[in-house]
């Protein structure tokens, strides 16, 4: 009996194209979103392989400081007999210049690429896992009382009261206030751009809780919690990673804004957005210090945004024909 | 109508209070004082440090010093820890710099960004389309810092534009018409820069919402009757295209402080972003609180006036 009821699920009940092959196949459609998904995951392994060059070989070290050879231009061969040989750069050239101190910027560069994702990435998590949180609980247990008022309400008004506060004020604030640390910045991000997040979730929920695979799952008294993460969640992510796409380029243009204020990522960390704001103030002697992360900054931020806008019109087609 | 608009007013007074205990708490539960901002002075000693956590309740607990700047901002006492201004009045000279400034840029935001998006969702999948949405995503993805950067030396070296400050100095003797130019010159690139991103996504809603109106049956009969073209898209079209924007125009208003800091710092421009930075500086409390304050409630008023809008205008929504 069981096995028949497995070779119908097998056979009898497989659509020929899954959703996701199908949504996948709608997304690479659309050739510059597609591109970008490429730079994407070609700049995942710039970042691996640049952390693990930075850190171990010492060619790559992006903290060793040249004085007699600050301010060389792009492509300038390592030709000085100051600089203790062991101390030249990769492939005895300065690819991208040095700076102020004579660093290499090919070698920060390529530090900054790993520690820029990784703030990117990290905010956008504390905040999608955030959002989950909070917008799952407003959305499954929003008709539990608490007291004099609803989950729900309790939820949702703390989002409108977050979403009164002028963001970047706020971690600008908190920032400065806060000791100079990376995971700060990661942290305060994170804790400030979940609240999108949040509403998408609840409104998933409130859809997906009236659905009848929830309520077969509820009448096996499957726990709450298994509910939620095993059967709601992964219904409801796909608008969140969507969304997370997008929410990685705001994460890193904001570390640059802060970095340009004098509160991102402190040295001798690189990330691009202090490299860039180093660099302003050479613009006219050494604009490569500020253009090569300029322009970083802007590609990779365009490309998540282009592969966030191609995955949303994939994964809501309704988009696309309407719009 | 009256009902709703009592309630919402209560129901946004009880959403500020929370706010204020909730910024409050942040600020002050953060480490690192006013009185520990500059700790290799030789001339501050244990006891005037003691002498100024006295002078600014910072022994007391938590809730008291709250009840202190409530009753104090409210009386319009409230003293800036920095230099002993009335705060109120600090804030409020630096508003109207900074006001002008934002009325510009809103209204180069508003009357490029609507032309561009319109013709795009009329020419749909034209080469103007595509190069337009690819640029409003490249402007949005640049850092505003480094586009500003880059417009700076451009502008200044062909158009000798001036981009530091209000105004030049020794003009003071000028004649009034010659000293409003100066202003307005100073103005252009300030709120050009801070407009563009503005328009960028300004432009993205515009053309999406035009696309989605355009498709509605109502379109087809007015094409159907006979209507020149230019009515149905600006009569019938755009009017009802238009909804959505009175909410975003609400959402704009607190734009005036937190999304000016970045582009006060580049130009000099002695306004609330760069008021709210220069307080950050110097945890000069009073100040960061007000203005958070300030800014909660300009955003509360404008989905107020929003919500209040979207009934006058849209005659289907009753309350």
């Amino acid at each position: 009996m069981s096995e028949t009821i497995h070779i119908q699920e097998v056979e009898g009940l497989k659509p020929s194209v899954s959703l996701l092959e199908e949504r996948w196949r709608i997304f690479k459609r659309n050739r510059l979103a597609y591109a970008s998904y490429l730079c994407l995951l070609l700049l995942l392994i710039v970042a691996v392989v640049g952390k693990v060059l930075t850190r171990w070989i010492i060619v790559f070290d992006p903290q060793t400081v040249r004085l007699p050879e600050k301010f060389l231009p792009p492509f300038t061969p390592f030709t000085s007999t100051i600089t203790p040989q062991e101390d030249a750069p990769a492939f005895s050239m300065y690819l991208m210049g040095t700076d102020e101190l004579g660093r290499d910027v090919f070698a920060r560069m390529l530090e900054g690429t790993s520690v820029s994702l990784t703030v990117g990435f990290v905010a956008v998590g504390i905040s999608v896992l955030l959002g989950i949180f909070f917008g799952g609980l407003a959305g499954y247990y929003g008709k539990k009382k608490l007291a004099f008022i609803s989950v729900d309400t309790l939820i949702m008004r703390f989002v409108d009261i977050m979403l009164c506060f002028p963001t970047f004020f706020l971690i600008l604030t908190v920032v400065a206030l806060l000791p100079p640390s990376i995971y700060n910045i990661m942290i305060v991000i994170g804790l400030t751009s979940w609240m999108g997040t949040a509403r998408f979730v609840r409104a998933e929920f409130l859809a997906l809780r009236e659905q009848d695979f929830i309520a077969a799952a509820r009448s096996q008294a499957i726990p709450g919690w298994r509910i939620i993460f095993v059967h709601m969640v992964p219904n409801a992510i796909a608008p969140v990673l969507v969304s997370a796409t997008i929410g990685v380029a705001t994460a890193i243009l904001t570390e640059s804004s802060l970095s340009f204020l004098g509160f991102g990522v402190q040295p001798p960390d690189a990330t691009w957005g202090n490299i860039l704001a180093d660099g302003k103030q050479f613009i006219f002697d050494a604009p490569w210090i500020t253009f090569i992360p300029g322009f970083t900054i802007l590609f990779v931020v365009l490309a998540f945004n282009l592969c966030g806008e191609g995955l949303r019109e994939a994964f809501n087609p309704k988009l696309k024909e309407g719009a | 109508m009256t009902r709703f608009i009592v309630k919402s007013i209560g129901q946004r007074i009880v959403l500020l209070f929370f706010i204020s205990i909730i910024s409050h708490s942040i600020v002050h539960l953060a480490p690192g004082e006013p009185s520990l901002v500059d700790p290799s002075n030789p001339r501050m000693k244990a006891e005037d440090i003691q002498r100024i956590r006295a002078a600014f309740h910072l022994d007391e607990p938590l809730h008291t010093q709250y009840v202190y700047w409530m009753k104090d901002l409210f009386t319009a006492q409230l003293k800036s820890f920095k230099d002993n201004q009335p705060v109120l009045k600090k804030i409020w000279d630096r508003f109207l710099n900074s006001l002008p400034l934002f009325i510009v840029g809103t209204l180069i935001t508003w009357f490029l960004a609507f032309p561009v998006g319109i013709q795009a969702a009329l020419n749909r999948g034209s080469v103007f389309d595509k190069v337009g949405t690819f640029l409003s995503y490249a402007l949005i993805s640049i850092p505003g810092f480094f586009l500003s950067y880059i417009c700076i030396i451009f502008m200044v070296k062909t158009f000798n534009v001036p981009v530091i400050g209000m105004r030049t100095f020794g003009l003071e003797d000028a004649g009034f018409l010659f000293r409003s130019m100066d202003r307005v010159w100073h103005w252009t690139i300030p709120a050009f820069m801070s407009a563009v991103a503005g328009v960028a996504i300004l432009s993205r809603y515009v053309r999406s919402q035009m696309l989605e109106v355009i498709n509605q049956d109502y379109i087809r009969t007015a094409r159907a009757k006979g209507l020149s073209e230019d009515a149905v898209i600006y009569r019938h079209g755009l009017r009802n295209a238009l909804l959505p924007f009175i909410t975003m125009f609400g959402l704009t208003i607190p734009g005036l402080i937190g999304g000016s800091v970045i582009f006060e710092t580049i130009f000099a421009w002695p306004g609330m972003g760069r008021l709210g930075f220069e307080a950050i500086l110097a945890r000069d409390f009073p100040v960061i609180l007000t203005l958070n304050f300030i800014s909660a409630i300009l955003v509360l008023i404008g989905t107020l006036v929003s919500d209040i809008l979207y009934a006058v205008v849209d005659p289907r929504i009753k309350f």
